[in-house]
């Protein structure tokens, strides 16, 4: 049970005994009404009128204790002023009534009100004025003919969630009929879908929910840690992340004027968010939008030869077609943030895409290992000597179990050995998505829902190391 | 929205890159257009799948011929819900030709029914494409049912103006009706 429904519960708790006593009273009272004696009346306005079918306090027997609905009784509540009834002359006919006076407006005005009037948005006095009017002038009377007809056509928009994999289909559905002559690359894919399918997300929300609350999530020495933002606040998180390709690319630095204190994503982000006067507003969505449909361009140009362009993180560089894909996991990531900051449903990546991103992951593994061992988290190589560069050393298998996943040889000695099923020391199998979720930070190593046989300390480090990879 | 007010610049660089071969320009085609076109699609043949068709065959004719657009008769934007109308529209008669061979209908309930879908999907462009400070008018009169005086206060613009701004919307969307008459300026014209 929650804290609401507790401190609801106790409250009905506390309140039973006494509200049963009151009821009890106030059925009494109700009772005893109809033979009270005068006085009683001063206990609410309904006191003076009789007990109607709707009984005491119904909607309808409220305000109006006319003297002719209750002849005994004087009426308890002074009438304001008299009124032609109590004088006891005759009433005058309804129609001599006297009416507001007609309203007079001159025709430009009235014309002016013709898309009002056809929205019934002028005031009573207005429309019939209109409609009088209508009634002389046949100029106006084609003219709101027409607008009431146009009123007709206003529809609330068509519900606009494209299916996010429409996209991929009419894509491909088009290259297929004309194959195209600068294509995207195969690794620069991934990226393409998921920023279409952030944008897709980000496209139907308010301006409310450009500020919800999101927290990033991921590991830093082996512990969860975490920095609270905005949904505006991961775009931007997102824009200047991605600016590192762009920077690599020769395109523009998103920062801009803004300096970070070192090139890595966190101190870029942070100097980014510091350096706008004002949170981040549903205002960095174009410019985020506009730098990955210029990134998903250039590198289709640079196309074959974009092999040796290397992008910096500042703590480490990667070859640009993996940069390309950890852009597209952390899109995703990310984007499974905001969906849940703001309650939208968000699907996985596409098999083929995941498949992409876990291979990236796993081959970067070995050198995740190899770095908490300088750091004195990994377990030591127990008495055996680095394995020479390109031999075969112990290895762990990890199985990527469902859609988009595979088995990937992990080498545990060196990031230079080769991974080899012959010296397999453990076996880890995980679900594609639980296994990105632990290399995003989002899940624990301990509590990542993983099988494993063979050595357990190869095990925890091979899951520690993956959430290792994780970073703001 | 800065998208429908994008130069014309945008229109003749996408030109000149999808007739270049390049799939990245395709791409940005689609996520500018494809819920304008989907969404017409949709209105016309009131089904999803249907309207998923239309926009595979509207975005494989772009990718297919960008000559066909000739960007000195107007914005990319028209030229592409002009073609999306055209295509859904022939969809529905289409469909509805061969429900009218099983027995269902007559013709003029056929005719009817096509021209009313056409009206309404062209309603539909009209008021996404319209300026808008006239769109957030209708929507607060129409949608909140706000009326002129609280529409005037909540956009902060005189009585006077918001007056003139439902009109002139409504103005503009009542050419909805005008199937395509030469030059009629609003709709993409495109004739049932």
């Amino acid at each position: 049970m929650n804290e609401t429904n507790r401190f609801e519960a106790y409250d009905e708790h506390e309140g039973q005994d006494d509200g049963k006593d009151r009821e009890k009273d106030e059925n009494q009272k109700a009772r005893q009404d109809p033979e009270a004696p005068e006085g009683h009346g001063r206990h609410g306005p309904h006191a003076g009128t009789p007990t109607g079918p709707g009984g005491p306090g119904g909607p309808t027997d409220g305000g109006s204790p006319g003297p002719a609905q209750n002849p005994g009784r004087p009426p308890r509540i002074p009438l304001p002023r008299a009124s032609v009834e109590d004088t006891g002359q005759p009433l005058p006919p309804l129609e001599e009534l006297p009416e507001p006076p007609p309203l007079v407006l001159e025709h430009p005005i009235l014309k002016s009100l013709l898309g009002a009037w056809a929205l019934a948005a002028c005031s009573a006095e207005e429309t019939a004025a209109v409609e009088d009017h209508l009634g002389m002038c046949g100029a106006c009377a084609d003219e709101a003919l027409r607008l009431r007809e146009a009123v007709g056509l206003l529809h609330p928009p068509e519900s606009l969630d494209l299916d996010p994999g429409l996209r991929t289909r009419v894509l491909e559905g088009c290259l297929d009929r004309r194959p195209p002559r600068i294509p995207v690359p195969e690794w620069a894919a991934p990226y393409d879908a998921e920023t279409a399918r952030l944008d897709a997300l980000l496209r139907d929300m308010g301006d409310a929910e450009w500020h919800a609350p999101v927290r990033l999530r991921w590991f830093e020495a082996d512990a969860a840690t975490s920095r609270r933002t905005t949904v505006a606040g991961v775009i931007a998180h997102l824009l200047t992340v991605d600016g590192l390709v762009a920077l690599a690319l020769g395109l523009d630095d998103p920062l801009g004027e803004v300096t970070a204190q070192s090139p890595t994503p966190a101190a870029r982000t942070e100097a980014y968010w510091r350096g706008s006067h004002f949170p981040p507003t549903r205002s960095v969505r174009a410019p985020w939008r506009e730098q990955s449909h210029d990134l998903v361009r250039t590198v289709s140009f640079t196309g074959g030869g974009a092999g040796k362009l290397s992008v910096p993180y500042g703590d480490f560089d990667l070859p640009l077609r993996d940069a390309m894909l950890d852009r597209a996991f952390e899109c995703w990531v990310h984007a499974e943030d905001i969906a849940e900051a703001v309650d939208y449903p968000y699907e996985p990546p596409s098999p083929r895409h995941l498949n992409r991103m876990i291979d990236l992951a796993a081959r970067m593994l070995p050198t995740a290992v190899a770095l908490r061992r300088r750091h004195g988290l990994a377990s030591p190589v127990h008495g055996r000597h680095l394995v020479t560069a390109g031999e075969p050393g112990r290895t762990l298998r990890l199985e990527i179990e469902g859609l988009g996943g595979g088995e990937w040889l992990i080498p545990l000695d060196s990031p230079a050995a080769v991974g080899s099923a012959e010296h397999e020391v453990a076996h880890v199998a995980l679900d594609g998505v639980e296994f990105c979720q632990l290399a995003a930070g989002h899940v624990s190593p301990e509590e990542a829902a993983a099988g494993q046989v063979g050595d357990r300390e190869a095990i925890r480090d091979v899951l520690f190391a993956a959430a290792s990879l994780s970073r703001m | 929205m800065a998208k429908k007010d994008a130069p014309p610049r945008w229109d003749r660089k996408m030109q000149q890159r999808l007739a270049r071969g390049e799939a990245a320009a395709l791409g940005e085609l689609y996520d500018r257009f494809a819920s304008l076109v989907h969404g017409l699609a949709h209105r016309v043949l009131g089904d999803e799948r249907a309207a998923d068709g239309i926009t595979r065959e509207v975005f494989a004719h772009v990718w297919q011929h960008p000559d066909a657009y000739d960007p000195k008769q107007g914005p990319l934007r028209t030229w592409v819900a002009g073609l999306t109308h055209r295509l859904a529209v022939q969809r529905l008669r289409a469909t509805e030709t061969a429900a009218l061979a099983q027995g269902g209908g007559s013709t003029e309930e056929l005719e009817r029914k096509v021209r009313h879908a056409s009206v309404a999907a062209r309603a539909d462009y009209i008021v996404t494409s319209m300026p808008a400070p006239l769109r957030a008018a209708l929507e607060l009169a129409y949608f909140q049912r706000r009326d002129y005086r609280q529409t005037a206060a909540d956009l902060g613009v005189t009585e006077d103006e918001a007056r003139r701004r439902l009109r002139l919307g409504l103005q503009l969307l009542s050419t909805a009706h005008d199937t395509g008459a030469p030059g009629a300026p609003p709709g993409y014209g495109g004739a049932a």
